[in-house]
């Protein structure tokens, strides 16, 4: 995805300045790979990381493999252009069984462009496994299964599952790592894999702008916020004015 | 067939206008020609709204007809925790008894739990014409397998053209896993829903790109057309005491029920009874505080106003409160009336996290 802090409107023609615009791991993600990577750390196995994107999200690979995952897919193909939600969990479904056997899916809870968070149960759904959103610890995890807690408005629900099973985790589950000498070295020289439609094997109508159940058919800038008043001087007086101000606002 | 752009270079003047609307920079000039990169454009239409000389052509495959007719009804799920009502499902049969009015349909609620019959009255007086009520057990606390096979048996066989749904944690995890099982359209956050009349299309509006642009949404060879929309972005239907409704009890075999995961306990943690992500008055702290120990006066101003804690990430990542605190993109999106903001500099992520705000914040600076 893109960086999305890095966003800014053009002033002049009110439009997103992509220019420059690095593609970078969506910052839910994070979590996940940390997650996952530790998992691997307790328990042994491998960690794939996988996205679809242009290209360029290359460098977002490279960037987990530096931090510890083993092996890098990138889906890329001019017939994904204008996937959906349910589109992209298709193709991410799709690769993920080409991969072979897995045990447990992490994805962040939802990406910071579109923050759907519809992809990760919709990949979970598409390869018909059980799921379990939102987690913020993964307490025990055994071949056997895992007892995971899972946020909620309120707090958190401690959750059982069987595995393979899908995970969406929030912030709280880790801190993420920072690369290391050696993971940079190797992520650099590291080859990842792309795949391209006719690889998954895919039913064509099902990918991309085909597949997709929404169409964007407008776009537009919201109106700018307008500005607030600063209010400046004494302390005592700024709060006096203050609470005037708000004695008008109905709560 | 996904459908395609063309762009008549005769027609084109090279004006750029184009390569400015495209929100996915996906258009460049080659030649004082406009030229476009298919692996960004996502046939948007963009570009071709802003086209003077009507030089670029969309042509978006309508696919295969299915017989939409055979959709009515707008349904709202409605979420319920230990068997309370969640004052969401109230808001979304707000703006469903809109919607369900314009197309001249039914506005149905939809209600899984257990023992839930005594709450068939609230959802009548909130505007439910019809309620549908799937009762069982297995259905007391969410649990993504159930729900999912209820509600996907339900929508087969009902079929409405219109389902509301919060973007609860609940929500959001449920319908997610419907959509894809009934081959829906599904558009989360939705800001504002309206109807195309002559069509009968659901328009929904939402933010994209942490709210940069505005994106309008719409489903059209798909049924059911689903949406998610955040607390407090829609305002609560009315209660009407006299209002009555068609309720249809719905029982499901012991297979639908099965889930594969289980709901071991359920945790409550937030220490004041105010609900940050629905709170009217918001006191949020961050680092500017100096230290934890400056928390209580925000806790104190907090509960003086009968109004929730928050927090920025910098406050968090300290540790000097709890995540789920949180305030902004990687925390909490709270749609306050009146949000404080002290010892917090402001940054996008944070400002991000209180869209639906009405009024402008206080934010104090200096001592």
């Amino acid at each position: 995805m893109p960086n999305t802090t890095d966003v800014r409107i053009d002033p002049v023609t009110n439009t997103l300045i992509r220019e420059g615009v690095e593609s970078v791991i969506n910052p839910f993600d994070a979590y996940a790979i940390e997650e996952a990577v530790r998992l691997k750390e307790r328990l042994g196995g491998k960690v794939t990381v996988l996205t679809m994107g242009p290209p360029q999200a290359e460098t977002a690979l490279k960037e987990a493999l530096s931090l510890g995952c083993d092996e890098a897919v990138l889906l890329s193909d001019r017939k994904f252009a204008g996937s959906d939600t349910w589109a992209t969990s298709y193709t991410l479904a799709a690769a993920i069984r080409k991969l072979g056997g897995f045990d447990a899916i992490l994805c962040g809870k939802q990406a910071s462009d579109g923050d759907t968070a519809q992809v990760g149960p919709g990949i979970s759904t598409h390869l018909d496994i059980p799921q379990v959103t939102y987690v913020k610890k993964i307490a025990e995890i055994s071949a056997a299964g895992a007892l995971v807690e899972r946020m909620t408005e309120e707090g958190y629900d401690s959750v059982e599952t069987p595995l393979p099973c899908l995970f969406t985790v929030v912030k709280e589950i880790n801190t993420p790592r920072l690369p290391s000498l050696k993971g940079l070295m190797k992520a650099k020289s590291a080859k990842i894999t792309r795949w391209t439609a006719d690889d998954l094997g895919a039913e064509p109508e099902a990918l991309g702008l085909d597949g997709s159940p929404t169409r964007v058919i407008n776009i537009f800038t919201p109106e700018p916020r307008k500005g607030g008043e600063l209010l400046k001087g004494a302390t005592a007086d700024v709060a006096g004015e203050l609470v005037e101000l708000l004695k008008d606002i109905v709560m | 067939m996904a459908g395609s752009i063309t762009i008549f270079l005769d027609r084109c003047n090279g004006c750029t206008l184009c390569v400015k609307a495209c929100p996915f920079d996906a258009i460049h000039m080659a030649n004082k020609k406009a030229v476009i990169d298919m692996a960004k454009c996502t046939l948007c239409g963009a570009c071709v709204e802003v086209c003077e000389l009507n030089a670029i052509e969309l042509k978006k495959d309508a696919g295969v007809k299915k017989d939409l007719s055979l959709y009515k009804d707008v349904w709202v799920f409605c979420e319920q925790k230990k068997g309370v009502i969640q004052s969401i499902s109230f808001e979304l049969l707000g703006e469903g008894r809109k919607l369900a009015d314009k197309l001249g349909v039914k506005l149905c609620a939809v209600m899984l739990g257990s023992a839930v019959e005594s709450r068939i009255a609230e959802l009548a007086e909130r505007g439910a014409d019809k309620i549908y009520i799937a009762d069982h057990p297995a259905l007391q606390s969410f649990q993504d397998d159930p729900y999912t096979e209820v509600l996907v048996k339900l929508a087969e066989e009902y079929l409405p053209e219109i389902i509301l749904c919060g973007a609860t944690v609940i929500g959001r995890s449920l319908v997610s896993r419907v959509a894809v099982r009934l081959n829906a359209g599904l558009t989360a956050d939705c800001t504002a829903l309206d109807i195309a009349e002559k069509e009968r299309l659901l328009l929904q509006t939402r933010p994209a790109f942490g709210g940069n642009i505005m994106a309008v949404i719409i489903t059209p060879n798909h049924r059911p057309q689903m949406a998610t929309v955040r607390h407090k972005v829609m305002k609560e239907a009315a209660i009407d005491k006299a209002r009555k409704a068609e309720v249809i009890r719905k029982n499901y075999p012991d297979e639908v029920m099965k889930s594969r995961t289980r709901l071991v306990d359920i945790v409550a943690e937030i220490e004041e009874t105010v609900n940050l992500a629905e709170a009217d008055i918001v006191v949020s702290g961050g680092r500017g505080l100096g230290g934890p120990e400056n928390f209580a006066m925000i806790r104190e101003l907090a509960k003086t106003l009968n109004g929730a804690v928050g927090a920025s990430r910098a406050a968090v990542d300290a540790d000097w409160i709890p995540y789920s605190h949180q305030v902004g993109q990687t925390g909490k999106t709270v749609v306050p009336k009146l949000y404080l903001a002290c010892g917090i500099s402001g940054q996008i992520q944070h400002l991000i996290g209180d869209e639906g705000r009405k009024v402008p914040d206080p934010r104090f600076q200096g001592e």
